[in-house]
């Protein structure tokens, strides 16, 4: 058997397994893309998929809750696709009814709060409508996390930060190995959809939700917004931080 | 089909049977490495290694296709877009549960050693003895003296990062320079060490990842991605580390797509002669001869392989004389503990992305201390600053919500209980002869259930961690305990236990199967109890002692 008793130098290493994937750069790309064509490809047969439209829809919903500033915005980072492709592949059927019948609750919102529809409002105005869809799925979720937390027995929570089920799930975010990365609500390390409780979570709560996650995890979330080195090559334990530098992006 | 000879066959390639083939080849027998699953190369196999967060299509989640093919896996988080590829399908390979058992496999080159958590943590005579002196179950044969020298020798080889911390119920070893605590970590741990009378320590996670080069293998560039496989071989793997002194030798087969299906046992000679071999590809059968055979296929599927070996003499299978095959299934119970906020250190950070973090030893019913319950645990945790994924749960939209978002937020701390889990003769896994795998092979049926002792142990598990976060200075302290079931911790041990007599036990103190002294089982399978540390530096220090032992007694043509 041939087994290699070289030692590998860093770039060694990262260029043999960048030759084995046959060039990383743009897989990505690739596959926002074929989340796209398949939005579009899936809306001729099956009802309730996702039509450019919807995709162009959720760009907007994304793009109201983080919109360029100094750094691009979801929209720039095609994150109305990746919401499209989470919901269509990792939703269940009622999760997916929730969401779906949630875009018309924004657009219904929109028309009773600006008598226009929501993708013809002004960016101030859509502002304005989510704003008040926030509070309404955060009082939700934390009624819900409450009960929750009665029901298992536990005291209660002396913060109302925390989310139902990734309040219930962050603890095992601090195990030091790889079972953080993967603990359900351990978002920023985790790309699982944090909605596997019983009863699916208030619509906004899921559009917020996903929205973030195909954000902060893209290339300009991850290395415009954040900042993302692929080989620290270092632990430094303690260093000192200015108000306003960005967090290191997680790895993948 | 008959084929060669060997010296030794290993079934199995993760931590333990990596191990006795390198130690076998380097002591000069010809050896057999079987694998039930694919072959994976070092570094030219971990297609994900250098994958950047982005380009996952589902930037690592999960699917309902996934979710449909690995039924069990799903149950926790090891079902990810990342790595898949190293986990069982249970699709193909099911197995029946009785009661609730989490399975999580990884059949391929390499085993499990590929995404294991790394924690390497000595084990004590507060554990060697700990049977004995509770009158429960049977007394380990050995005691730490006799496995010190082998801890040190794996350690060596295996390149364990830690620090020294003078504990004797965690003994310090061979280490390699610790990766340091953070600074909260640090404020912390100083702030328990005199909340408690230097009775309670914080020190920092004993991990398996190399802070210095090893041969073959470049020191950890603190990626944390390990489970991807590690492109610098920077983490302990078979195929990082135990593999290539194997393959060094000249005297390693490594074969892959190979389901050991029966020890064959030759009656006369009361000795296995070798094992049968189904090809995973070709169905086709294969018998391979050997002078010993090391059963390495981890816990649960060691004994279902001495279930299905010798059955003409024993209709349970080799090693059931003893009524003990099959059973006293352990597991460590976990996911209970506590977490809370550090407040006035928003002026620090931290770079880089160490995969480990702090570990508290265990404390209870030690040095005085009386509970009502047995043993104790350990804690795994860290502390770090919130990632934007702190957003999902906070009020906000909009430019100024998405820029604070993208700055770190406050620092929080955590840790997770790790407990022990009694050994119980109705704890067991049986063959189940209806149900049956892609192969048409018979599968495990497992009842095993945690009892009263770790339900007391759990309030522990939970407040303890509370108080200490509220005595060290923490904020808002929440406890939770996020349930579990047998088997989530992935530390499954115990089913062909060690002991010192034939009548009560699997194996000998040597890792021999009492009824086939050629037989060594040195994989988790062999454990009488299961303390509270991760497991898996023990299995080394055994599999490597009992090689040891077994190329001795060929020698002196005892085998």
């Amino acid at each position: 058997m041939s087994i290699d008793q070289d030692l590998l130098t860093r770039r060694e290493a990262i260029r043999r397994v960048s030759a084995a994937l046959g060039g990383v750069a743009f897989v990505g790309g690739s596959g926002l893309l074929a989340a796209c064509e398949r939005a579009r490809a899936i809306s001729d047969t099956s009802p309730g998929a996702f039509t450019a439209g919807d995709v162009a829809f959720l760009d907007e919903i994304a793009d109201t809750i983080l919109p360029t500033t100094k750094t691009p915005g979801a929209k720039a980072a095609k994150t109305g696709a990746f919401m499209a492709l989470m919901v269509t592949d990792s939703y269940s059927p009622a999760e997916q009814r929730v969401f779906r019948d949630g875009m018309k609750k924004v657009d219904a919102a929109s028309k009773k709060a600006n008598k226009v529809a929501f993708m013809s409002a002004t960016p101030q105005q859509r502002l304005a409508v989510l704003t008040v869809l926030d509070r309404e799925q955060k009082a939700a979720m934390d009624a819900r996390e409450a009960a929750d937390r009665k029901k298992k027995g536990l005291a209660p929570v002396r913060v109302d930060a925390v989310a139902a089920k990734a309040g219930a799930a962050k603890a095992d975010a601090f195990l030091p190995d790889e079972r953080k990365e993967n603990a359900p609500g351990a978002a920023d390390v985790s790309a699982a959809p944090a909605i596997s409780a019983d009863e699916p979570p208030h619509y906004f709560r899921m559009m917020k939700e996903l929205a973030l996650l195909g954000y902060f995890t893209s290339q300009i979330g991850c290395t415009q917004a954040m900042r993302y080195v692929e080989s620290p090559g270092r632990f430094d334990p303690c260093t000192t931080y200015k108000p306003g530098e960005p967090a290191w992006a997680p790895h993948a | 089909m008959q084929s060669p000879v060997y010296d030794a066959i290993v079934v199995g390639s993760g931590i333990s049977g990596g191990w006795a083939a390198k130690e076998l080849t380097e002591k000069g027998l010809h050896v057999l490495l079987l694998e039930r699953g694919r072959n994976v190369e070092h570094i030219k196999d971990y297609v994900n290694a250098t994958k950047a967060p982005w380009e996952y299509l589902h930037r690592g989640g999960r699917t309902k296709a996934m979710e449909k093919e690995y039924q069990v896996l799903k149950r926790d988080y090891p079902l990810n877009e990342k790595n898949l590829s190293f986990w069982v399908k249970d699709s193909e390979s099911p197995y029946t549960e009785v009661k609730r058992f989490d399975w999580y496999r990884g059949y391929q080159v390499g085993g499990r050693s590929l995404m294991w958590g790394r924690q390497s943590y000595r084990w004590s005579d507060f554990d060697f003895n700990a049977n004995v002196k509770d009158g429960i179950a049977i007394d380990w044969p050995i005691r730490y003296a006799e496995l010190a020298p082998w801890y040190d020798h794996v350690e060596r080889h295996a390149g364990i990062a830690g620090s020294r911390d003078g504990l004797p119920q965690l003994p310090d070893g061979q280490f390699q320079p610790a990766m340091p605590l953070n600074c909260a970590e640090e404020m912390i741990a100083g702030r328990l060490a005199k909340a408690y009378g230097g009775k309670r320590h914080i020190i920092p996670g004993r991990t398996a990842n190399a802070t210095k080069a090893l041969e073959g293998r470049n020191a950890c560039q603190y990626r944390n991605a390990c489970w991807l496989g590690c492109p610098y071989g920077a983490y302990f793997s078979t195929q990082s580390s135990t593999l290539p002194a194997a393959a060094k030798t000249g005297r390693l087969t490594l074969k892959p797509w190979s389901i050991v299906t029966e020890v064959i046992y030759d009656r006369d000679h009361k000795r296995a002669s070798g094992v049968r071999v189904l090809d995973a590809l070709t169905e086709q059968t294969t018998d391979y001869s050997a002078k010993v055979v090391f059963l390495c296929a981890s816990t649960l599927n060691t004994a279902w392989l001495l279930m299905r070996s010798a059955t003409d003499v024993w209709p349970e299978g080799l090693g059931s004389s003893s009524g003990e095959l099959g059973h006293n299934l352990m597991d460590h119970h976990f996911r209970c503990g506590a977490d809370g906020v550090i407040e006035g250190m928003d002026d620090k950070y931290y770079y880089g992305r160490r995969p480990t973090g702090f570990y508290i030893p265990r404390y209870r019913n030690l040095f005085g201390d009386k509970r009502d319950y047995l043993r104790g645990f350990g804690y795994q945790g860290s502390a770090g600053r919130d990632g934007w994924s702190r957003a999902v749960k906070e009020l906000g939209v909009g430019a100024a919500f998405k820029d604070d978002m993208a700055t770190p937020g406050g620092w929080t701390v955590g840790a997770t209980a790790f407990g022990e889990m009694l050994p119980n003769h109705a704890n067991r896994a049986s063959l189940d002869t209806v149900k049956k795998d892609k192969w048409g092979l018979p599968v495990l049926k497992i009842d095993c259930a945690t009892g009263e002792n770790e339900r007391r142990m759990r309030k522990d598990m939970t407040a303890d961690m509370a108080e200490m976060l509220e005595q060290t200075g923490v904020k808002q302290v929440k406890t939770y305990d996020n349930e579990y079931f047998p088997g989530m911790g992935i530390h499954e041990m115990g089913t062909a236990r060690m002991g010192r007599d034939p009548k009560t036990s699997v194996v000998n103190s040597h890792n021999q199967v009492w009824d086939a002294p050629n037989v060594f089982v040195t994989d988790g399978a062999c454990m009488a109890s299961a303390a509270c540390q991760n497991p898996s530096l023990t299995y080394m220090a055994l599999t490597a002692r009992a090689a040891d032992f077994a190329v001795n007694e060929l020698n002196r043509r005892n085998l």
